[in-house]
């Protein structure tokens, strides 16, 4: 199985509740190969975004392992895997997660500034432009419309050139008619960067555009 | 480099949202009140010292009883400091029959150095500042010695072997030395007179002194090389030397002030620390975010402590430029009122402190929260549920309780009061968060009997109980220190005012003979004098404490060694004076009549380490008396009335021979009949102590000012608790607002319920703040100013509505806002 970008063996997520210990993903292993496009798709609190915490570091599992490229998350403290993340992981979120106190250019230019990257601004209006956005970079977020948030979102994560994108129901705070054009750039950005794409979606299109679909329902992939 | 860019980026922009608006508010107000504070305590305390120089009219002076070395004038010449010198001696003084003992003071030109010599052309008369010395062959006399004498200006006096005119009547001289320390009259002479009067002989006691001033630093350089080369019998004394009382009183109001600007900024940490709250509660989301895309714990920690740096460095600069301009202003509203000559610079001190004190807060009170924000976990961009761990107890209110008593230790420096204040503070906190608590748990009780708005309103007290007890409690404080404010600043304006009232006595009378007592006293009524008590005054010394003799015992101080070896003014009384107040025992009654029993002051107490109860035996005049201490009494000095460290019960001293003291308050016009009151008592001694009350007087108007311009500073700390709670709040009322609007609640709807909720709040906030500040004024009133405490329901009344109007208005200008925006753009904002 070894050999993909990224490996899970045996994850098991476990939280407490006020009924006892509660099961939110139990036994998942999965590889995925690099290049690949990845939906995981099932119903409402089936636990497709805790497993899409878990595989790019940014909750610790119960137990079972996550190898991103090599690299046992596991087996990194907190500020190794956020260091790993810097590098090879980008991410688009549901709620776009913008920050408010930036510009779309200042915030795409972020992630290549937390890495120390030189030439971070061209790199960015670069990202930007494909985005379909050069006209925008001095504005802040609000006064940007939410397919344009999500735009931005989508060159912040791309900028880094990932070698995994995490994307968590990005089309999901968007009308239908915009999340197509979201879904569309998405797919367009992946296959010119050659990323490997983990997609959680509820939207039927999106996850068939995907070479691999996993259902979760109760933690488990079925 | 990378934090430091992107924080000034973040900065910018939170900058302009407002965000970080009260967090900056509250340290500029803190570093503004402690640099003013500073600033002006500082050059105060440089103008009491130049009022210190005055008393030696020099900035330093060496005292012989042989005539000084050339040597020493010599070097103080090449050192360029100015110099005189002055000869002083006792002798008799004639104007034809009458003589009297004098103390001739002959000085060269440019004396004093320091201070005025003030003169008049009448006896008793107000004085002018004289421009030179008396020329030769001319004294000025003080009233005293004229009136024992019959002289005016214009007599001629023989002093020794001279005839010398007087050419007019010496009011006072800088260095004549305390009030009561010379019971001689006073006489200035030019020292080319002295030669003349044939008074110095082989034999004769002689006081020679040299006086030197200029440059600071040179006075120094002059004094280190004076003492390496002092021969016996010289005495150097230099400014550390005196400690005039005008100096303790200046200090005493330094301390005040202190004190009062501590109030403001331990108000302003309150704010910071709410502040900061609401910072990290709007920072969670951006720290997981910046998590999520690789930056490390460290990373973040830095950058909001940055951002908060760059804060508290421009609250730094702000504040020190405003507690500048304000102690500039309250020096030039002072003008005339402090010493003569220019005051000192301020010093660049104050601002050094402000900022430390800007930084010393945010690290008590706001890194603890950025430590805890930067633990915030990466998931949290996943589920917004989820925050950072909390924090231990000890790192949430260890940093915070470290810098208070920081700040209080250095503001009080010393070690029983700050284990009082910061005890007090400690107990005072507690209660106001329980009783914050009660009345919280109250509160939702009530919520079943009341409308709907109401219903909603207090139901949201209940359901945040913490962040309501929180918000009690600061709007509790805020409107305590206002309240507090008003009580006290009365009580002190018309107590220190009071205290020394126009009509206070002016003139001290001592050696009345037993027998003239009434004739005397009639004689001041009859000119219209207004006269107080009149205390028997007989000399004594004390043999023994408890049976052993007070030689073989040792005193803590040099006060007590003077008590236990130097005769004491001893008196008795069967009235307690208006301006005595019994700390411990109990006054005599009418019936314990030549009971053995003595009543001291605290000071006495204090410096011969004595209890109640102790037994002392007194020698007077040969006879032995030993007394019980039944009393301790705090005397209040400043009465200007008679008083005594000891006073005996009656029926005890009355057959020693002693004579009267008396004090009496009069018009300049009245005080002209006290020459001929001296000649018709002729023993008797005469003080005039009105400059010394005008000294006073200046200091206490002073003293008032600055503390009320303290006050301001609190009072601004106070609204900006008062702000800070309410913005607390804001985010989720935003929220909330939304939510209910969207659920179709009206616009009217929400408001009325925001403001039945901040109007509760409001109400037990009052109820908490007026208890407080009684409990507060009570403390302040009687255990730090010395003043008596009157409950005031008016400010009661006033705290509570005022708690409702005001915390409620406040609360529902800030949530307006929120409440007319769309809900789906609040609903967007909160979430995303
Ligand atoms: N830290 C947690 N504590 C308690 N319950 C959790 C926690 N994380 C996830 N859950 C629960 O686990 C289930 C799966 O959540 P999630 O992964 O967000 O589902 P999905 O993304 O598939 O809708 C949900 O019921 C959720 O409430
Ligand atoms: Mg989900």
């Amino acid at each position: 199985m070894v050999g993909g970008v990224l490996t899970a063996e045996r994850l098991v997520k476990q939280v407490g509740s006020p009924e006892g210990p509660l099961t939110i993903v139990q036994d998942v292993s999965l590889d995925i190969a690099r290049g690949e496009s990845v939906a995981v798709v099932g119903p409402s609190g089936a636990g497709k975004s805790t497993l899409l915490a878990l595989l790019a570091g940014l909750d610790l599992p119960t137990s079972g392992r996550v190898l991103l490229e090599g690299h046992d998350l596991t087996a990194l403290d907190e500020d190794g895997r956020a260091r790993l993340r810097a590098a090879r992981v980008g991410f688009v979120f549901q709620a776009f997660h913008l920050i408010p106190a930036l510009t779309a250019l200042e915030n795409v230019m972020l992630p290549l500034e937390l890495t120390g990257h030189s030439g971070a601004r061209d790199a960015a209006l670069d990202t930007l432009r494909r985005v379909g956005l050069a006209d925008r970079t001095g504005h802040y977020p609000r006064q940007l419309s939410g397919g344009e948030q999500q735009r931005v979102a989508l060159a912040r994560a791309f900028v880094t050139r990932p070698a995994v994108l995490f994307a968590d129901e990005p089309t999901g705070n968007l009308d239908s008619a915009t999340g197509a054009r979201i879904g569309q750039l998405l797919f367009e950005l992946n296959a010119d960067s050659h990323t490997t794409l983990v997609l959680v979606t509820h939207d039927q299109d999106l996850a068939t555009r995907c070479r691999r679909v996993l259902r979760m329902d109760a933690g488990r992939i079925v | 480099m990378r934090s430091i860019r992107l924080a000034l980026r973040m900065l910018g922009r939170e900058w302009r949202s407002g965000e970080l608006g009260v967090l900056l508010l509250a340290l500029t107000i803190a570093v503004a009140a402690l640099t003013g504070v500073g600033f002006l305590v500082s050059r105060i305390g440089a103008a009491v010292a130049m009022q210190a120089t005055q008393v030696l009219a020099a900035d330093l002076r060496v005292e012989s009883a042989r005539p000084i070395a050339d040597t020493v004038f010599a070097r103080a010449a090449r050192m360029g400091l100015d110099q005189a010198r002055g000869t002083g001696m006792l002798s008799v003084v004639f104007d034809g029959e009458r003589s009297q003992l004098t103390d001739l003071y002959a000085v060269t030109s440019g004396y004093p150095l320091r201070g005025k010599v003030l003169v008049a052309a009448h006896l008793f008369a107000r004085g002018t500042p004289a421009s030179a010395v008396p020329p030769p062959g001319v004294v000025w006399a003080d009233s005293r010695l004229l009136a024992a004498l019959g002289g005016h200006v214009g007599s001629q006096l023989s002093i020794g072997a001279a005839t010398l005119r007087v050419g007019r009547v010496l009011i006072s001289r800088p260095d004549q030395g305390g009030t009561f320390t010379s019971l001689v009259p006073n006489l200035l002479m030019n020292a080319a007179d002295l030669p003349r009067t044939q008074l110095i002989q082989p034999g004769s006691r002689v006081r020679y002194s040299a006086l030197f001033s200029g440059d600071r630093r040179r006075v120094a350089a002059f004094e280190t090389w004076l003492r390496a080369h002092l021969r016996p019998g010289e005495q150097v004394r230099d400014i550390a030397d005196t400690s005039p009382q005008i100096g303790s009183a200046v200090n005493r109001a330094g301390r005040f002030l202190s004190l009062a600007s501590l109030v403001a900024v331990l108000l302003c940490a309150a704010a910071v620390a709410m502040s900061a709250r609401r910072y990290v509660a709007r920072h969670l989301d951006l720290v997981a975010l910046l998590k999520t895309l690789g930056a490390t714990r460290r990373f973040t920690l830095w950058l909001t402590t940055l951002e908060l740096l760059a804060v508290a460095a421009i609250a730094s600069l702000l504040g020190a430029s405003i507690g500048y301009v304000a102690q500039a202003w309250l020096v030039y509203a002072l003008r005339g009122v402090l010493a003569q000559g220019t005051l000192p610079a301020a010093s660049l001190t104050p601002v050094a402190i402000g900022s430390l004190t800007a930084v010393a807060l945010l690290a008590g009170f706001a890194l603890p929260p950025l430590w805890q924000l930067s633990r915030t976990p990466a998931i949290r961009v996943l589920r917004r549920d989820i925050g950072p761990p909390p924090l231990s107890v000890l790192l949430a209110f260890g940093p915070s309780a470290g810098v208070i008593a920081a700040l209080i230790a250095w503001v009080v420096l010393d070690m029983r009061l700050f284990l009082e204040v910061t005890a007090g503070l400690a107990a005072f906190l507690a209660l106001l968060f329980a009783a914050g608590m009660l009345l919280v748990r109250a509160a939702a009780r009530l919520r079943g009997h009341v409308g709907v708005a109401w219903r909603y309103g207090i139901a949201n007290l209940g359901r945040r109980r913490t962040d309501s007890v929180v918000q009690v409690v600061a709007f509790g404080v805020g409107i305590m220190a206002l309240l507090l404010l008003g009580i006290i600043r009365n009580d002190l304006d018309g107590a220190w005012r009071g205290s020394l009232p126009a009509d206070l006595p002016n003139y001290f009378f001592i050696n009345i003979p037993p027998h003239s007592r009434a004739a005397f006293i009639a004689y001041l009524h009859s000119h219209g004098a207004r006269t107080s008590r009149m205390l028997p005054m007989i000399r004594g010394r004390l043999t023994a404490i408890n049976g052993r003799p007070v030689e073989s015992m040792r005193f803590p101080g040099r006060r007590g060694e003077h008590f236990a070896t130097r005769e004491q003014n001893l008196s008795w009384a069967s009235t307690l004076g208006r301006d005595n107040r019994i700390v411990a025992g109990r006054w005599w009654t009418p019936s314990e009549r030549g009971v053995p029993l003595v009543s001291i002051a605290t000071e006495f107490e204090r410096w011969l380490g004595l209890r109640l109860g102790d037994e002392l035996t007194f020698d007077v005049a040969g006879d032995s008396f030993t007394v019980r201490v039944a009393s301790v009494r705090k005397v209040k000095w400043d009465s200007f009335q008679p008083n005594f460290f000891i006073l005996f019960a009656p029926g005890l001293l009355e057959k020693e021979t002693g004579t009267y003291l008396t004090s009496a308050y009069l018009t300049p016009d009245q005080a002209r009949s006290l020459a001929q009151l001296a000649r018709t008592f002729p023993s008797v001694s005469i003080f005039d102590i009105d400059d010394l009350l005008n000294d006073v007087r200046a200091v206490m108007d002073k003293a008032v000012l600055a503390v009320q311009s303290v006050f301001v500073f609190t009072l601004l700390a106070g609204l900006t608790v008062l702000l800070a709670a309410v913005q607390s709040s804001r985010d989720e009322r935003r929220y909330e607002s939304a939510m209910l609007r969207t659920l179709g609640a009206s616009r009217a709807t929400v408001l009325k319920g925001v403001l039945a909720e901040f109007a509760a709040l409001g109400a037990l906030a009052g109820l908490l703040a007026a208890a407080g500040a009684s409990v507060a004024a009570w403390f302040l009133t009687t255990h730090v100013l010395d003043l008596r405490y009157t409950f005031s329901p008016v400010a009661c009344a006033i705290g509570f509505g005022g708690g409702i109007v005001l915390v409620a208005a406040s609360g529902w200008l800030a949530t307006r806002s929120v409440v007319n925006q769309p809900p789906l753009g609040a609903l967007r904002a909160g979430s995303g």
